[in-house]
């Protein structure tokens, strides 16, 4: 009853899983539930895998039986031929889960005289759907029905009728139709009368590559995303690489992530990139930006996160020995679990194929780091049109999964016209940071230097640093403005011990200077010292003088008075005779 | 093993080597019609060598698959071998009397 209610108040359609990578998020939850759905395509382009995998998935994944009416192949062929894609249908078979019916019309042993009907094939059918309860059903091929009975217009009445009763029992079911010649849906038309749900198939050969595409033609009374997606047939059935694509709707966490390189890190508004954001280092060969992916899967792993390194020049064991050179000591993360490398040739398979590889393997290693090195080598035969859309996908998977990805690539311009960040433009819109690394080429060598030419929602540096490569990892540095030039390397280093020495020549004529005022107070406090000398020695000679003064007017004073006495001057003796007397 | 002593018996007696079928869903005007046909042609063609069958997948669906019936009415020739199957309500004789590769009595 719950159910029921759910059902209800799900808006539009009722969907059916299919369980297949990505065709459920371009039909936006599966398949119309107990509705038909064409799939057609010409030979050999997938459409009994497709079908198959929906019935295998619903009865394992989605507890509904199904039943695979072949028209074609019998059920041992069916059987072997899937196995490869890793469904056991013996024991899905042997669980009544699927059931296999080979319908088998040979016309050479058929002889028609008079009315009939098809009732035969929906006994059949009805049979065994009642047999294991079956809520999807599979008819590969029906057209095949065209070839063994002449009358076509009683085939195509009972057809008719046949959709209408799966269509009346509720099955959801994928009916398989070659593809017509030139705009025909079908080669007989039966998109007439499967008109729900139209999904078509093409494998097509561009420059030796082969590609398959899926598209939903139709879909009705359900929005769906109408573009033509790659698809592969891999070991785990099929993929359809949309993926996440039709929706921008990825969180967007404000948690910072180490470069592994500090003044990187400073360079990025202080604290690195955020979770979940890519960075493309783009460059020409040379520059570092192996070797600056690695540090970041080495930093992620130094966190105790795990880190999926996908090569595509060099072998897991070349560049474990190589990142050795520069102090970063990969097998032991390899070793803990942490890393993953895969490496492979870019040429093995198409860009798609890469990508579902990608995709299968992040999905089984989950990690929180994902280095792509480098991912120029991947595009090298397509047109920027076509890696686009493709990488798009990729990088919106794994921004879903909030992980953090870096990407490097190989700059191809920088010869004259074409600046190197040109040649990246369109995967850089792509990207929330952008690293460039340049080599300059000045007084006699070859210095990296770097660049954050964007990084999305942070205020990040302008400046350019060099980029230094030690056996002791990578470091930056500032670099020195000369005259009309950034001078790197031993220009840099040049210029360092010039400013150094300048620096010193200074300190040197300040220390002179202050030990000459030294020098000079020295003097002056001597000079000082003898003014004082002098003034005291007059001072002294005054002191003499006024005290012989004094002593002689004393003397003088004396002398008169005696004299006074002695003449018995009235005015001296006034006193002293008196007191005498 | 069955086919071999039918086989030995062709040669002397043609007594019931036509070993057939008629698969049909219930009693529909075309499967009373076939039946009747058939009867008639059997008679006709065929008397005493002949042993019919009848088959509701109706009551028996899992019959079906089993001699690849897809349109009904079917007639299916089990013996003599090869097997040939008819469909339809059997309205032409002529037809059915090809498809079962019986020379006709002629009359």
């Amino acid at each position: 009853m719950k159910n029921k209610l759910d059902l209800l108040a799900t808006p539009g359609l009722s969907k059916s899983r299919t369980g297949i990578t990505g065709l459920d998020e371009i039909t936006g939850g599966g398949l119309p539930t107990g509705r038909p759905t064409l799939v057609c395509g010409s030979a050999g382009c997938g459409k009994t895998m497709l079908a198959v995998e929906f019935l295998v998935r619903g009865a394992v994944e989605f507890g509904e039986p199904g039943v695979f009416m072949m028209f074609e192949e019998n059920a041992a062929e069916l059987t072997a031929n899937v196995r490869s894609l890793g469904f056991d249908l013996d024991k899905l078979v042997k669980q009544k889960k699927v059931l296999l019916d080979h319908v088998h019309i040979e016309r050479s042993e058929i002889e028609e005289t008079g009315e009939y009907d098809l009732e035969g094939l929906f006994i059949r059918l009805g049979h065994a759907i009642d047999s294991i309860g079956a809520k999807r059903v599979v008819l590969d091929t029906v057209e095949a029905l065209f070839a063994g009975l002449p009358n076509h217009a009683i085939l195509r009445a009972e057809l008719r009728r046949l959709f209408r009763w799966l269509k009346d029992r509720g099955m959801t079911a994928i009916i398989t139709g070659e593809k017509g010649d030139g705009n025909a849906i079908t080669r007989y038309g039966l998109e007439e009368y499967v008109a729900d749900c139209v999904v078509t198939l093409d494998h097509r050969v561009h420059e030796q590559i082969s590609t398959r595409r899926l598209r939903v033609l139709k879909y009705r009374g359900s929005a769906h995303g109408t573009n033509e997606y790659p698809f592969l047939i891999g070991e785990r059935g099929i993929s359809v690489l949309p993926i996440t694509s039709l929706r921008l709707d990825h969180a967007a966490p404000a948690e910072r992530l180490s470069t592994g390189i500090a003044r990187l890190d400073q360079m990025l508004g202080g604290q690195g990139v955020f979770r979940g954001s890519s960075v493309l280092v783009s460059g020409s060969p040379g520059t570092g930006k192996s070797s600056l992916g690695a540090t970041f899967a080495d930093a992620a792993c130094r966190r105790g996160e795990r880190a999926l390194l996908f090569a595509y020049e060099e072998s897991s064991a070349q560049i474990v020995r190589n990142m050795r050179s520069i102090g970063i000591d990969l097998a032991q993360w390899v070793k803990k679990g942490l890393l993953q490398i895969h490496a492979s040739r870019p040429t093995l398979q198409g860009l798609e194929q890469h990508l579902v590889a990608l995709h299968d393997t992040v999905q089984a290693f989950r990690p929180a780091v994902v280095v792509v090195d480098p991912i120029s080598n991947l595009t090298l035969e397509h047109s920027e049109t076509e890696v686009m859309p493709t990488l798009m996908r990729l990088i919106d998977f794994l921004k879903q999964q909030q992980i953090t990805s870096l990407f490097t690539s190989l700059t191809t311009g920088g010869s004259g016209t074409r600046a190197p960040e040109d040649s990246q433009v369109g995967v850089s819109s792509l990207m929330d940071t952008w690293l460039l690394l340049r080599n300059v080429e000045f007084n006699g060598e070859r210095n990296r230097l770097i660049y954050v030419l964007k990084s999305r929602g942070m205020a990040h540096s302008n400046q350019v640093r060099e980029f230094v490569l030690s056996d002791a990892g990578i470091d930056l540095v500032d670099v020195y403005l000369g005259a009309d030039r950034v001078l790197t390397g031993t220009a840099r280093v040049a210029q360092a011990a010039h400013e150094r020495s300048a620096a010193e020549l200074r300190r040197e004529d300040h220390e002179r200077k202050l030990r000459q005022l030294a020098s000079k107070r020295k003097v002056i406090e001597a000079q000082i010292a003898a003014l004082n000398a002098e003034g005291e020695a007059e001072e002294a000679e005054v002191k003499f003088a006024i005290a012989q003064e004094t002593l002689q007017e004393k003397t003088t004073q004396q002398n008169s008075a005696d004299m006074a006495h002695l003449r018995g001057g009235s005015k001296a003796s006034n006193g002293q005779p008196k007191g005498k007397r | 093993m069955n086919t071999m002593t039918e086989t030995k018996t062709e040669t002397k007696t043609e007594t019931k080597n036509y070993e057939l079928r008629l698969y049909v869903a219930g009693q529909t005007a075309k499967s009373l019609a076939a039946f009747a046909n058939l009867k008639r042609i059997c008679e006709t063609h065929l008397a005493g060598q002949y042993r019919i069958e009848i088959i509701d997948l109706m009551k028996t669906p899992q019959l079906a698959a089993g001699d690849q019936i897809l349109a009904l009415p079917t007639l299916v020739r089990r013996l003599p071998e090869p097997i040939k199957k008819i469909i339809g309500d059997l309205s032409n004789e002529e037809r059915v009397l090809v498809g079962l590769d019986v020379q006709p009595v002629k009359e």
